[in-house]
């Protein structure tokens, strides 16, 4: 009788990338609908925008690029790029923003590096820097304080409002200042909790957290990162803060802006990531640091997107110096 | 009873699927034509000592080990010679190599044995060794390395430690639990042998943690047979379960704590292993006197339909041993020779069980993992987390690719065990390990290549010198002959001039008188 031929391992135990996506995909669920409950119904609309946005050019890419589409849709990856940049735009502006980000991103960010495992950075942080520099005034669409359902305006005004566009008066009364932007304006947030700011700063952020050490948990991302990045951020807003003058306190920085989202969801992307165990420090601590230096000496309110460009461009360069060398590791 | 353990970086929880464990060990069948390669250990092929129609007994040595990597091939039962050819043999590229083909006699006589050793601890190493090897005895884990040269260690670094390997830490093996429970004596004893002759003092016999049974016989038959008040310094040592635990190089490094250098040996940190079966075969020969001529083979899947552990004789087909274990199933889809980890899969079943075989895996579709194509790496790292040897696998698995066979070196490919745990959390489902052969393959080749146009390169200006030699000694034949030649004139010249003079000297002489 006679049999095919197969290598070694003729078992394996992983379950794929579609299912690391997916379970991605799960572990961002609770943040989205916290920021969804208070931030509006505009949020949803982004989200259902980005993910249409995101197949599609995945689809029409990979047709021009006369690959297969539907493995390219099926691996999950595209749907994690316009989820994250769904969650990073503010929820009155206009769907305009949300999919020429995830086009650019995933076009950009993706495709013109070779696709999946190839792109050195990550799409969605791409994206949403693409929109942060064309879309300025568009992109601090935010409510400035909201409680659990306090909505200043109806859901149905909100989506018309993304869909359609909201008159600048609107806007004007609607929308306000982040707590990062009060960073900028020199009066940080008193106290050590955001609190003040309203509990929707805080608490998204904090189911963000939960959904990383979810994924931790089951492996799925590398603990190092995430611990490096915080850490260093924490370490050095600590230090500028014990220094006179009026800083936010370390907690405020690990809570504000995209901190916990990127640090858990974006820094941990293996494909633009270190993937040496000593440069995954590197990585993570220079993400820490270059995000907080951003946040309170440059010119963007939040440093965290760009920090993680930043480092996914020196991440080939820190896995060449902690290469393992034969014999020791 | 256990000594210190120091773990070992990476590795995998498998689970490890030994629906045979309560499988006695049973005798294998005695199949009508029974087929031996010449070559079933590392090292030369064996040369045969019996011709076509010759008659054998079983225990007869059918080739013998003309050089020192070798090791002799017995008869595994009695019958004649109807063929010396090229059969297929379990090599992963389905070719052939030349075998011995015996048509057994069904009577199944033994040769006389060798003369039984009664007292090995008082015989020289030397004549063990020699035991040892015309017993034809080999790693029995799988590797099969000839065991007497491994049992030959320099004498400048000699072993302190023996490490009884009683860990199968592949899937679906389970030959080496049975033994250790049903001939837990026979494996001391000649782990006892063993460490005598090596003059180490400790004897550490490593078992998974989830064979509590065969760790318990072991320590039984340590306390009945006395060795644990002799001379040696014995622990039974119970290794958790995580792949690859009975790798070579791991087992050493969680035992003792050494690590073997890239390019080394275990003999180099003073640890010689082997495997519980190996040193079963020990015991056997030199008490006995009785040659390798069987082997316990875990017969397994659900491809199958009475799996067992199974008294094999060496050079049994296939397709015979699975036919005493109640045939396919039809939904057979795989064969593989070996645990589903490591094992090399067979292209056909007329393959014979060979010295190194443990385990036949006939896996059905649902056992496998789909060969579903192959996602682009995404980078995660999980093969590097998990990889024993400390190596970053997509990093040469991206070499590979790329055909950047220098920097696969540089970055250890040689250095990879091809133990699959790689593959076996690659997200990505890149047949990793597949790659590490081909990159292992094409340097080594390249450095064939290298090496014969070196040798080229090198017999090329051999010749050119001969070539300039033989000028210049025609140039020096040349003037030497001229030279004579000249010589030769000069000589004439001399002599007429001699005469001359010598007539002149007459002629005046004969004027003065
Ligand atoms: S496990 Fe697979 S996908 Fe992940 S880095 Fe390694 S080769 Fe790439
Ligand atoms: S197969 Fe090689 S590279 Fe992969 S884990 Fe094992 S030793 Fe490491």
């Amino acid at each position: 009788m006679e049999f095919p031929r197969r290598s070694s391992p003729h078992q394996t135990g992983a379950s794929g990338v579609a299912a690391v996506m997916r379970q991605v995909l799960y572990a961002l669920v609770p943040g989205t609908l916290a920021l969804a409950w208070f931030q509006g119904t505009g949020v949803l609309v982004h989200l259902a925008v980005a993910i249409l946005v995101a197949l599609g050019t995945e689809a029409l890419v990979m047709r021009l690029r006369r690959r297969p589409v539907a493995p390219a849709l099926a691996d999950g990856s595209v749907l994690v790029t316009g989820w994250i940049v769904a969650l990073a735009i503010p929820p009155l502006a206009p769907w305009w923003v949300t999919a020429s980000a995830v086009f650019f991103g995933v076009l950009f960010g993706k495709h013109l590096y070779g696709g999946l495992g190839y792109n050195p950075f990550n799409p969605a942080m791409v994206g949403y820097v693409m929109a942060l520099i064309a879309f300025p005034r568009e992109m601090t669409y935010w409510f400035p304080a909201a409680a659990p359902g306090d909505w200043p305006v109806d859901a149905a005004a909100a989506i018309r409002a993304v869909l359609l566009g909201a008159d600048e008066a609107t806007l004007d009364a609607l929308t306000g200042a982040t707590p990062l932007d009060l960073v900028h304006a020199g009066t940080p947030p008193s106290g050590v909790f955001m609190l003040e700011a309203g509990p929707g700063w805080v608490v998204a952020p904090l189911l963000f957290l939960a959904g990383g050490l979810w994924l931790m948990h089951q492996r799925l991302i590398d603990w190092r990162i995430p611990v490096a990045m915080l850490g260093t951020m924490a370490v050095l807003a600590a230090l500028l803060w014990l220094l006179p003058g009026e800083r936010p306190a370390p907690l405020f920085h690990l809570l504000a802006g995209g901190t916990l989202l990127g640090a858990f969801f974006v820094a941990t992307d293996p494909v633009s990531a270190a993937t040496t165990v000593r440069g995954r420090w590197i990585y993570g601590a220079g993400i820490g640091a270059l995000a907080l230096l951003i946040r309170e000496f440059g010119g963007y309110p939040d440093g965290v997107a760009f920090a993680i460009l930043l480092m996914n461009g020196a991440a080939p360069f820190i896995d060449y110096c902690f290469r393992p060398r034969r014999g020791t590791g | 009873m256990s000594g210190p353990l120091h773990g070992f970086r990476g590795g995998l929880d498998l689970d490890g699927r030994r629906h045979t464990r309560d499988q006695a060990i049973r005798p294998g069948p005695l199949p009508r034509t029974l087929v031996l390669p010449l070559h079933q250990h590392i090292g030369e092929p064996a040369e045969p000592v019996v011709a076509v129609g010759d008659t054998v007994l079983r225990g007869q040595p059918v080739a013998r080990a003309d050089n020192y990597v070798c090791a002799p091939v017995h008869a595994s039962s009695s019958g004649t010679v109807i063929a010396i050819e090229d059969r297929p043999v379990p090599h992963p590229s389905g070719l052939s190599a030349p075998c011995i083909v015996i048509e057994t006699d069904g009577e199944d006589r033994w040769a006389p044995p060798l003369p039984p050793i009664d007292d090995p601890t008082d015989t020289p190493a030397r004549v063990l060794r020699a035991r040892i090897r015309e017993a034809g005895i080999v790693g029995l884990g799988g590797a099969a390395f000839p065991t007497a040269i491994k049992l030959n260690p320099p004498a400048d670094t000699p072993p302190d430690t023996l490490i009884v390997n009683g860990v199968e830490c592949d899937t679906h093996l389970t030959c080496d639990d049975r033994l250790m429970r049903e001939r837990p004596t026979e494996i001391l004893s000649g782990a006892a042998i063993a460490a005598g002759m090596l003059g180490a003092g400790r004897v550490r016999v490593a078992v998974e943690s989830d064979k509590p049974e065969a760790a318990h016989a072991l320590e039984r038959a340590l306390e009945d047979s006395g060795l644990a008040h002799g001379p040696l310094a014995w622990t039974i040592d119970r290794i958790p379960e995580r792949y690859p635990a009975g790798s070579e190089r791991q087992l050493i490094e969680n035992l003792t704590g050494r690590r073997v250098p890239p390019d080394g040996l275990p003999k180099d940190v003073g640890v010689i292993t082997s495997n519980v079966a190996t040193f079963a075969a020990i015991h056997r020969a030199v008490l006995y006197g009785e040659p390798l001529t069987q082997r316990i083979v875990t017969v397994t899947g659900d491809g199958v339909r009475q799996p067992g552990n199974l008294e094999a004789r060496i050079g049994t087909p296939v397709s015979e041993l699975v036919a005493h274990c109640g045939g396919y199933h039809p939904r057979v889809a795989q064969l593989v020779m070996g645990g589903s980890l490591m094992g090399r899969s067979l292209l056909d079943d007329a393959v014979p069980v060979i010295k190194g075989t443990n385990c036949l895996l006939a896996a059905t579709p649902a056992e496998l993992t789909p060969s579903a194509p192959a996602m682009p790496c995404i980078r995660c790292g999980a093969c590097a987390e998990v990889c024993p040897e400390a190596l970053t696998p997509q990093q040469i698995y991206w070499y590979t690719r790329s055909r950047d066979y220098t920097l696969a070196d540089d970055w250890g490919v040689f250095d990879c065990i091809e133990c699959g745990a790689c593959a076996w959390v690659c997200p990505s489902q890149i047949p990793l390990v597949q790659y590490f052969r081909h990159a292992k393959g094409a340097i080594a080749e390249r450095e064939k290549e290298q090496a014969r146009a070196e040798l080229a390169r090198r017999r090329h200006e051999f010749r050119q010198e001969r070539l300039e030699r033989e000028k210049q000694e025609q140039a020096e034949r040349r003037r030497r002959k001229k030279e004579a030649l000249k010589q030769g004139k000069d000589d004439r010249k001399a002599t007429i001039n001699a005469a001359l003079a010598r007539a002149r000297r007459k002629k005046s002489a004969e004027k003065e008188d």
